[in-house]
């Protein structure tokens, strides 16, 4: 029948599609564990003394402290700027609020390259030495988004009235914080706050025009692969990367699926998206 | 609030203190006027209905009750005491929501208890006023489910029984059953007559807000007919139907029979029309008309006629399909009809204050 074949042909594309998205992820975690030098298939034997040397190894370990402070430091801004932002969008009609609903959200859409560029001239044009704080400033552009966008929808999906109902029933404003709006608000903050994390610790194009010198982990990957050195090395490192990106991605798909206050497929694949598509592996 | 004297502070004692008291109330947001100068007296354990359609201030005045909204000028009273500034946290008011706004993370005895637990009331006495509230609006045993696991009957109910459990001196209701389709919400108005009957010995005062005028005849002790953020008119239901005031009472309140003769305007209920073929003897002229049938509505258990009268103007007449078929009603289209009706059930009521504007 035509719904038969049509349904067959849908699965067919479909674990196609997964399949060529996984695959190379696959192929390289395994390359992780090779205890050959030469990446070939099948790998010549098992072994764990990549991820050894790469411990050991000053270089990474300087890289790996750099991207976490990073990664901590735009999502701290990102949490409270992005719920600061959600909140007046949602609370107040003011003039300029659909501007400024549009100039948030608009770093996700506009190619890293150009928010790299831009800012790098910016801090040249402005005497701004780069150091860490200018990566942090990159990241946060985007990072804010992913908060703000998952803190509105939060708002969004819940009654207008849910503060009134608690007011009415003889909270006042601390009570009704702490036992109405942050319960409500926390896992869509704590799934944005991962998110950002997840974004920011493997951001590559926007962390060169504003890194300066200093190297965070993906760039260290980068320069590695670009010189052909350390290839068993850096397979360990992006072993770990994608731990890293793809659990918080993972807890926070659960965390704003989970409580039947916001669904999946908003913010959280947007964010997964960017983050798989904007990465370095 | 230049009216919040110290004075008025003090409750005034004695039996006739009415439960909410509204004194020339007014609010505006913008160059909107929600409320325009609203006076309000509703006595203790009352049911009382603010009706009206949307915009004419019935859910802004529930709000400036609840203290949701601060009026722009005017007092306002609970039990004799002052309460226009406060906020709704110190107001011995509960309100249940049209939307419910059910706090989604908390399970059902969470939610009904939350009144309770915010004023420190200690666990074992919360679960046992929490049970006790879920039966009497016949809920028992769901107090572990989650809001998202409830109907929208049951939600209801569960809004209700949060305010409930608290024992407000005024209880206060959003058009609670605009959400829920017509057979349950014919349920729940019958349900929420009993359990106000329930409740009235410990005093709670219902305040109810809606624009349904069937709901409004059907559940309160008393209403008032709100219109373009004014009282048209106060009383029980059966005086604010059988003798409205003015036209838009006349209108809004059943249908809109308005008669001109001699410029005195009258209304007449549709229910209280006979009507039969023209060309019969006339009893009196003062109190009958003639007409053409324009169009017929068939209901079911009524039909629906409205007939041009040959002095001008249409009145809707209704008649209970005691022996008439859908096809007799409906092939009573262009029929000459003679209307009738007692000179009691014409109602002299004032022009509509748009017009009486008009013409100052």
């Amino acid at each position: 029948m035509e719904t038969r074949s049509t349904r067959i042909g849908l699965g067919v594309a479909t674990v196609a599609v997964i399949a060529f998205l996984w695959l190379p992820l696959l192929l390289i975690m395994a390359y992780a564990f090779n205890s050959s030098t030469i990446q070939s298939w099948p790998i010549s034997g098992f072994t764990f003394h990549w991820f050894h040397e790469a411990w050991r190894d000053p270089e990474v370990r300087k890289s790996l402290t750099l991207s976490l402070k990073v990664g901590l430091a735009a999502t701290a801004i990102a949490l409270i700027l992005g719920t600061a932002a959600a909140a007046a969008i949602y609370r107040f009609r003011f003039f300029g609020r659909e501007a400024v609903s549009f100039l948030l959200l608009l770093p996700i859409a506009l190619p890293g390259i150009i928010t790299g560029m831009a800012l790098n001239s910016f801090f040249n044009f402005g005497g701004v030495q780069l150091s860490m704080w200018t990566i942090v400033a990159g990241h946060a552009t985007f990072c804010v988004v992913i908060v703000y966008n998952n803190v509105l929808a939060r708002l969004r999906r819940s009654s207008p009235s849910l503060i009134e109902a608690s007011m009415d029933l003889g909270a006042d404003g601390w009570q009704t914080f702490r036992w109405v709006i942050w319960p409500v608000l926390s896992t869509a903050l704590v799934a944005g706050g991962l998110l950002a994390f997840a974004l920011s610790f493997d951001e590559v194009i926007v962390t060169t025009f504003t890194a300066g010198a200093q190297t965070t982990l993906p760039i260290f990957i980068l320069d590695n692969i670009q010189r052909g050195q350390q290839l068993p090395v850096v397979n360990a490192i992006v072993f770990v990367v994608i731990l890293v990106t793809v659990i918080p991605v993972t807890i926070a798909q659960r965390l704003t699926g989970d409580t039947g206050v916001l669904r999946r497929g908003t913010a959280a694949s947007k964010a997964a998206a960017a983050a798989t598509g904007g990465g370095a592996v | 609030m230049a009216i919040q004297e110290h004075a008025a502070a003090v409750p005034t004692a004695g039996v006739d203190v009415p439960d909410v008291r509204l004194v020339g109330v007014r609010k505006t947001y913008g160059d909107v006027v929600a409320v325009d100068g609203v006076d309000l007296e509703i006595a203790s354990g009352e049911f009382f209905t603010l009706l009206g359609p949307s915009g004419s201030g019935k859910t802004t005045t529930l709000r400036l009750i609840a203290g949701f909204e601060r009026p722009d000028k005017g007092r306002i009273e609970l039990a004799g005491h002052d309460v226009t500034g406060r906020p709704p946290y110190s107001r011995d008011v509960n309100t249940v929501f049209q939307d419910y706004a059910l706090f989604p993370h908390m399970t059902v005895a969470e939610n009904v208890g939350y009144g309770l637990r915010v004023r420190g009331v200690g666990r074992r006495e919360r679960r046992l006023r929490v049970d006790e509230i879920l039966k009497v609006v016949q809920l028992p045993g769901l107090g572990e489910r989650k809001p998202v696991q409830l109907s929208g009957g049951q939600r209801q109910r569960v809004a209700l029984a949060r305010a409930l459990v608290n024992h407000p001196q005024v209880l206060l209701l959003d058009e609670p059953l605009g959400a829920l389709d017509l057979k349950l919400r014919q349920e729940m108005q019958i349900e929420l007559k009993r359990i106000q009957r329930a409740v009235r010995e410990v005093g709670i005062t219902f305040v109810y807000v809606t624009h349904d005028q069937e709901e409004a005849l059907t559940m309160s002790d008393r209403l008032a007919v709100f219109n373009e953020g004014r009282i048209e008119q106060i009383g029980t239901p059966a005086a604010v139907y059988e003798r409205p005031e003015n036209a838009f009472v006349a209108g809004f309140v059943g249908a809109s029979n308005v008669l001109r003769r001699a410029g005195h305007t009258f209304t007449v209920r549709p229910e209280k029309i006979r009507m039969t073929n023209d060309g019969g003897a006339r009893r009196d002229d003062e109190n009958a008309a003639t007409g053409r049938i324009r169009d017929v509505v068939y209901a079911g258990m009524f039909t629906r006629y409205v007939v041009d009268l040959d002095d001008g103007g249409e009145l809707v007449v209704v008649r209970q399909n005691l022996e008439t078929s859908s096809t007799e009603a409906l092939d009573a289209r262009g029929r000459r009809v003679l209307l009738e009706w007692r000179p009691e059930h014409a109602i002299e009521t004032k022009p509509q204050r748009e017009e009486k504007h008009e013409s100052v």
